[in-house]
Order: C-alpha cells, then structure tokens, then sequence
C-alpha cells in the first residue's frame, strides 16, 4: 500500500509540488501585504469554470490565502456575490479554513462584521448563511436575535429556521387552544414557507384549525393543460422524434398519431401537487409520446426556473425554444426534481412539454405522470399574471 | 510480463521502500516512485487497495467498540483510513444538498476538521441511496470526494481544497434519478470516475494533480453502479483500470484512457468484479473467471458458474479462493482457479455492503446493522461472532492496524479487539 509519510510532507510543500510553480508565500496581515493581495487571489478563486478552467491559478490561490487573518473574512464573504456554483465552493472551503485555523489559534473572529453581512439581504444566500454559521460558533445566542426577522429572507434555509420557528409557536398556541393566535403564527409560517415538508405540516395544522389551503396555488403549480397523442414512442425513439406539434401550434389542427387520428384536448392536473396523470386521466401508453401545452402570463421579462418532476422521457420549450431534454424512465420522481433556469418575455409565454412513456411492463414502470411550477431560484412558486413576487404571501 | 496482484505488489513494493530507504535515497525519488512512504495502515478506497484484503488480523469480535463517533449527515459510502486518520463522506440539508467530509482522528474518533461543499448536480435518488454513496479515494496525500450528485472534490490531509469539478454541472444529463454510487479510483496519479447513467454515461480520467481532464470515454447508456479494479503491473506505467459495465469489462491506460482489452459477454451493473492470482473474477453470466498473461494482454475465459453470481455485494478474491455473497444470501467460497466450490454458509439478510477480509475473519455487515463475523476456514466457514448495530449499514468498511471502521447513516464505529 501507499501512502504518504506526514512529517516529509509539510503542507506548503505539498501544494507546491503539486502546482508545479514556485513556493507561494502565505498571505500578510491585512496591514502588512501589498494592496490588491487579496482581491486578486479572490478574483483568480472566483475564475475557476468547467473542466477544470482556472484550477492552477485557484491552487496558488488557497494556497496564498490559507493563512489570512479572520480580520479577512468579510472581504472573502464578500467575493461570494455574483460567484458561480463551482467558485462558491472554492470560497467555502477557503472560509472554512481560515475560520477554522483562526478559531484553533484563539484569535476572535470578528462577530459584529459577520452578523452585519448575514443581515444585508443583497449579499449571496450562501455566503450569507456560511458567514451566520460561523458566527453561530462564537455566539450562541445570535439564532434567537436574527432567525425571527427572517421569514421572508431571499435565503431559502433562513426561511426554513424561521419557519419551523413560527411553526412551533404555533402549534404551542394551538396546544393552549388560542385558536386565532394559532391560525395568524401559521398564516404567517404559511407566507414564508418553501419547503414542501413544512407546507404540508402547516396546511394539515390549518386544516385541522377549519382553513383550507391551496397547496398547488402557494406552489404555483401549472395546472390547465392541452394534451395531444399518443405518437409512437416504441422502441425509444419518440424521444428524438419530430411530431407536428414541433412544427406548429394550431390548437384545432388533427394529425396522424401513433392510433389515428389525434387532437389537441383540455386536461387539468390533479391534487395538490399539479399532478397530470396521463395513464389514469387519459390512457395508460405505452410505447408513446404525448405533447402537454400550456402558458404563462408574466408581467415583466423575467429570470424564472421551471421545476418538473416526472419519471418518464421528456423535452420542454418555452415559446419555441428546446430548455431541456432527458431520456431517463422509472428511476424515480419528486417535486423540483428538475430546475430549468429560464427567462420570461413578457405577456403570454408558451410552455410546451414532450412526455414519453416507454414499453416497460413491470408494475413499478406504468407511472406515466409529470408536474410542472414556476418559481424563483430559491423555490418560492410565481403564479401565472402575477407581478413581481415580494418575499412572500 | 506477468500479470502481479495487488497484494503480490504490495509486498514487492513494501520490500523495495524499505531497501531504498536504508541505502538512503533521496526521500523525493521514493514517492515519485510509489506515490508516498509505504505503509499496512492506510485504506485508500474502496475495498481497500487489495479488494477486500486487509494487511494483518482483524478484530476477532464485533462487540468491542473502540469508540463511536457521531456523524453529521446521511450516508451509505465507507470510510477510508490514512495516516493518523479516517476520512468519511455524508450529506445533509433539506435537499441533501450539503456535502460533508470529515477527518476523524483513529485515535480517539475525535473530528479533526469538517469540510463542506454545496451540491450541484441534482440530489434526488432512492430513500434507500443517499447523496454521499461513492466511498473517497485517496493516494496517500491527497483525497478525493465523490458523490450521487457527480461533485468531485479533491483534498489535501488538511482539509484545503486542491481542485472541484462538478460532472452534472458540466454535463446536465449525466444523473441518475434513484442515485449513484460508483467510487472513483486513483492509479498513476489520475483519478477514475464512472459516471453511467441511462441518458448521459461516460468514464473520465481526470489528472490528480489539478483536477483537468486527461480523457473522456462515452459509455453505454445505462444505469450503472460498478466501481473500477486496478490490475496492478510491474509499475504504474504498466498498471490497468478495468472498467465494468452491463456489456462487460474494458481494460485502459489510466493515464490515458487507451482501451487494451474488452470482454463482451455482459456484467453485473451492481456487484463489482475482484482480481488475484492473474485472474479477474467477473459477476458475469453468474460468475466467471478470466486470465491473462498481464494486465494488458486480452484477457481468456477460465472457468464459468452461473449459480456463483452475486447478489448486490461485491466478489471477494482471497488466498486462491473467490467469495460470492448471493442473493439469497447464501457465502460461497470456491477455487479460484476451478470454481469448485468448497463450501458454502447461509447469511442472515439483505447485503448492499461488501464483505472484506482479515487473515482467517471475514466481515459482512447486512443492511439491517447486523454485523456477522465469518471464520474462514478449508472445508467450511461458520458464522463466529454477530453485532446487531441497529442502524442500517449499506456501505463497505475499511480495516487497517487490526482494527475495523463501519458506518451506518448516523454514525462511525471503530471495533477492535
């Protein structure tokens, strides 16, 4: 076996073999390095992209920036704003050691500048509740003064702690059978909550409380639908098959389908969760492609996500244009499953959704089902006319 | 050239350290050679670098906790062991889109250092899989993280991060909606990844030392949980990564992901296939056994057992015996060279973890935590001594210095006598 003998192996010399280039001296205190240090390690952190773009220069980086000053940590925070996926982890991980070696070394980190950049909403949600996690470390006591304030954070885990806060209060309430006290925290619980897990528990205590609520309207789910099909799917090959409703959308146009003759036909989903069913609200296909058509009003052009959860085949468009594609059958569905980003025009926008159902004939290989919503990046649902959504409802 | 297993090679590799060392080479040469200074107690991936093979005994009871070490997140991968300590994966969040590495001290299972990083593949799969599947891999300095989500994160022993790639961010349809659990490898410093799904599906050698893509081979197109065995040649330069999949094997180049060989006659996608005596042991058609002259020479069917197949359970190679853990579960134990079988003992439960060995001792850990203790013995095995650990254990588990590390979703035990 191999490994490595520690005591030969310092770690700067590690990383320096590693890159190739020579010794890195580690960063100076903030007061002692040259100006711009700082920022242009972040800047070659914040560079990394696919295939391993930027690495080497991220490498001599961390390497520069591992012994920085806890004083250092609100500017690396800072560098999380705007920071791609892959380059927030870099940052993570940087904040996390210097975080970490300064907590080890005793030296304080500076609460008041972490808990001042958790409070400012415009910074990176993530970076945000690394920056609050670490503070959580040194003070205690800082989730009972920031967590209730934080119902409609644009942060989606804030939301959650301040959720399930109300939550509790709630049902607290409730248990002292203060009915109006009880459904106001969880209307106000309701008005923040993204998670699916903490809609239901809400709905139910409301339910129970004589207040129904509409699932697939706080979801935003899409739930009016023209369906067309089948065509034929057999062999797998619907998939990248062209059909009609490709080419053109003529609501009261007939084509030749994988049975005869197929129209566009009005299908509303089903239950709380915008569910279409097409085995059981149409027929149960197999072999087959059906095409879902369906639109979405937005005031203002618009980044949104469209989220689907299927476990069949699928393509969508958004006003002509193919977003996505997957071949992938009966390996499992769940609500969000999928997150296309996408931009909104403004007025009508067209969504139109290819939905393949293969041969498979064990029970677990029928479902041939899909939902559909549209929210903002942190889930909170976007109904369709609806203008700018603010924080919550 | 002859085909030399990876326990023939340790022992070579061991002796040749030892003899530079004491004619006091330089130290940089040594590692260049072997990758770092050799030692019985690491355990770089999974299964070990000796398919299952510890160096040493094993704990002869599974009742004596050394310690118990709490983990912050799900998980079903195994642990790995280097240095002073062991490292493991495991997710969390309401999404599971935290991905967690710790270094645990082997000492006193205290957590040494926490590493986070934020997912970005997708995280759904099977409530019986979990974001954090893959077992880490290590080359002695450095380790290598992979998860369900295709983040692939590579480490040095401090916790700094040396490079990130995220595969299903890079490739979108590279994901598999009941999760994925393919460990990577690491052989003449390019780490392996299968990332096979039913859409997207291709293997990648990805250069250890800055995380860039050395190549990229596209795969058949489907679902597939195998991890890749190195067929240890007379060097590294020499070395073979056999990649597995449900059309069979591929031999390549690490380093260049150069194909030397195919065997086309099917394979599990679940069960891995293990390597001793010049011979690869393959969940094929129930089990069969090739060999070849060396690791890069096409690779000739020896011998063929249907009812020998694996369940989920990787095959075990051991002292001129192949080991099988059906679906039944019943453990067979056959001839390597033959396939007779010697004998054969009844398990209790459903197997996911793969067995490992010490000396005489197998450990099988079932996925209701029931951790039985095999003795292997020449005319039959008996079940020696049983845990219950009331978890459930799915992963594979590492032994090193006579001592056994298992993990359940919750938490990390270390058994020794």
């Amino acid at each position: 076996m191999r490994t490595c003998h520690r005591p030969l192996w310092a770690p700067l010399t590690v990383v320096s073999l590693l890159v190739g280039g020579p010794l890195v001296p580690a960063l100076a205190a903030p007061n002692e390095r040259p100006a711009g240090t700082l920022e242009k390690s972040l800047a070659a952190l914040r560079a990394v992209d696919k295939q391993g773009a930027g690495h080497e220069e991220a490498q001599r980086a961390m390497q520069s920036l591992a012994a920085a000053d806890a004083a250092d940590l609100p500017a690396i925070l800072k560098a999380f704003d705007g920071a791609s996926p892959l380059a927030s982890n870099w940052l993570r991980n940087l904040v996390e050691t210097v975080a970490d070696r300064n907590l080890q070394l005793k030296r304080p980190l500076p609460a008041a500048e972490l808990e001042a950049f958790v409070r400012e909403t415009s910074h990176n949600p993530r970076g945000r509740r690394l920056a609050y996690e670490w503070l959580v470390k040194i003070d205690p006591t800082a989730p009972a003064r920031l967590i209730p304030g934080m119902l409609l954070d644009p942060a989606a885990e804030f939301r959650h702690d301040a959720v399930a806060l109300r939550m509790g209060e709630a049902a607290k309430v409730d248990a002292a059978r203060d009915k109006p006290q009880a459904l106001k925290l969880y209307r106000e619980a309701l008005s923040g909550a993204l998670d699916d897990d903490q809609v239901k528990t809400i709905a139910q205590a409301l339910t129970k409380l004589g207040e129904k609520v509409d699932i697939s309207k706080h979801f935003a789910f899409l739930t009016q639908y023209s369906v067309i099909g089948p065509f034929d799917n057999r062999g797998g090959l619907g998939l990248e098959a062209v059909y009609p409703p490709e080419k053109e959308i003529q609501l009261d146009a007939a084509y030749d389908g994988q049975i005869g003759k197929v129209s566009w036909q009005p299908l509303q989903s089903r239950g709380d969760y915008g569910m279409v069913d097409i085995a059981k609200q149409v027929k149960p296909y197999k072999g087959a492609v059906m095409y879902l058509l369906t639109g979405f009003q937005s005031p203002i052009s618009r980044r949104v996500e469209l989220r689907l959860g299927t476990d069949n085949a699928w393509k969508l468009w958004l006003n002509g244009e193919l977003q996505f594609s997957r071949n992938e059958y009966h390996r499992g569905k769940s609500l969000d499953q999928y997150r296309i980003p996408v931009t909104m025009k403004p007025g009508n926008n067209v969504i139109l959704l290819k939905l393949c159902q293969n041969e498979q004939t064990e029970d677990w290989a029928q479902d041939y089902q899909v939902q559909l919503r549209v929210c903002d990046s942190n889930g909170l649902g976007i109904r369709s006319g609806e203008a700018a959504v603010a924080g919550g409802r | 050239m002859r085909l030399i297993t990876t326990a023939t090679r340790s022992r070579r590799s061991n002796s040749a350290a030892f003899r530079l060392l004491l004619s006091g080479l330089v130290v940089a040469a040594l590692l260049h050679r072997t990758g770092g200074i050799l030692s019985a107690a690491d355990w770089l991936q999974f299964r070990g670098e000796n398919g299952g093979i510890a160096a040493g005994e094993g704990p002869a009871r599974l009742d004596h906790t050394a310690w118990t070490t709490p983990l912050p997140g799900r998980g079903i991968s195994g642990p790995i062991a280097v240095g002073d300590h062991v490292f493991v994966t495991a997710s969390s969040g309401h999404d599971q889109e935290r991905l967690h590495v710790l270094a645990i001290g082997k000492a006193d299972g205290k957590v040494a250092w926490e590493r986070q990083f934020w997912a970005t593949g997708r995280t759904q799969c099977h409530p019986k899989m979990a974001v954090a599947s893959s077992n880490p891999a290590s080359d002695g300095r450095r380790i290598v993280a992979f998860y369900s989500t295709n983040d692939l994160a590579c480490l040095d022993l401090e916790g700094k991060l040396l490079w990130f790639r995220g595969l299903t961010y890079e490739y979108p349809n590279a994901s598999n909606s009941l999760g994925m659990a393919s460990s990577p490898v690491i052989a003449d410093d390019t780490v392996i990844v299968q990332v096979e799904t039913d859409d997207d599906a291709f293997a990648m050698g990805i250069d250890i030392g800055n995380g860039e893509t050395r190549w990229k081979l596209d795969r058949p197109h489907k679902d597939n949980w195998t991890t890749p065995i190195i067929l240890h040649g007379t060097d590294r330069s020499h070395d073979v990564v056999a990649l597995q999949c449900s059309q069979g094997l591929v031999g390549l180049r690490p380093k260049t992901g150069e194909l030397v060989w195919t065997y086309t006659e099917g394979a599990s996608t679940v069960a891995s296939s293990a390597a001793g005596e010049g011979m690869i042991f393959v969940p094929s058609n129930g089990l069969t056994a090739l060999s070849s002259a060396s690791p890069a020479a096409m690779p000739a069917k020896r011998w063929h057992m249907a009812p020998l197949g694996p369940g989920y359970a990787s095959l075990l190679y051991s002292d001129g015996r192949v080991y099988s853990v059906t679906g039944a579960p019943v453990l067979i134990a056959a001839d390597a060279k033959t396939g007779h079988v010697d004998w054969r003992l009844r398990l209790t439960g459903t197997f996911y973890a793969s067995p490992i060995v010490a000396g005489q001792r197998m450990y099988c850990f079932n996925d209701a935590g029931l951790g039985q203790l095999v003795a292997l013995g020449k005319e039959h095995g008996t079940i020696a001594n049983q845990r219950d650990f009331k978890e459930s254990i799915l992963c594979t588990p590492a032994l090193v210095d006579k001592a056994l590390y298992v993990r359940s979703d919750q938490h990390l035990w270390k058994l020794a006598d």
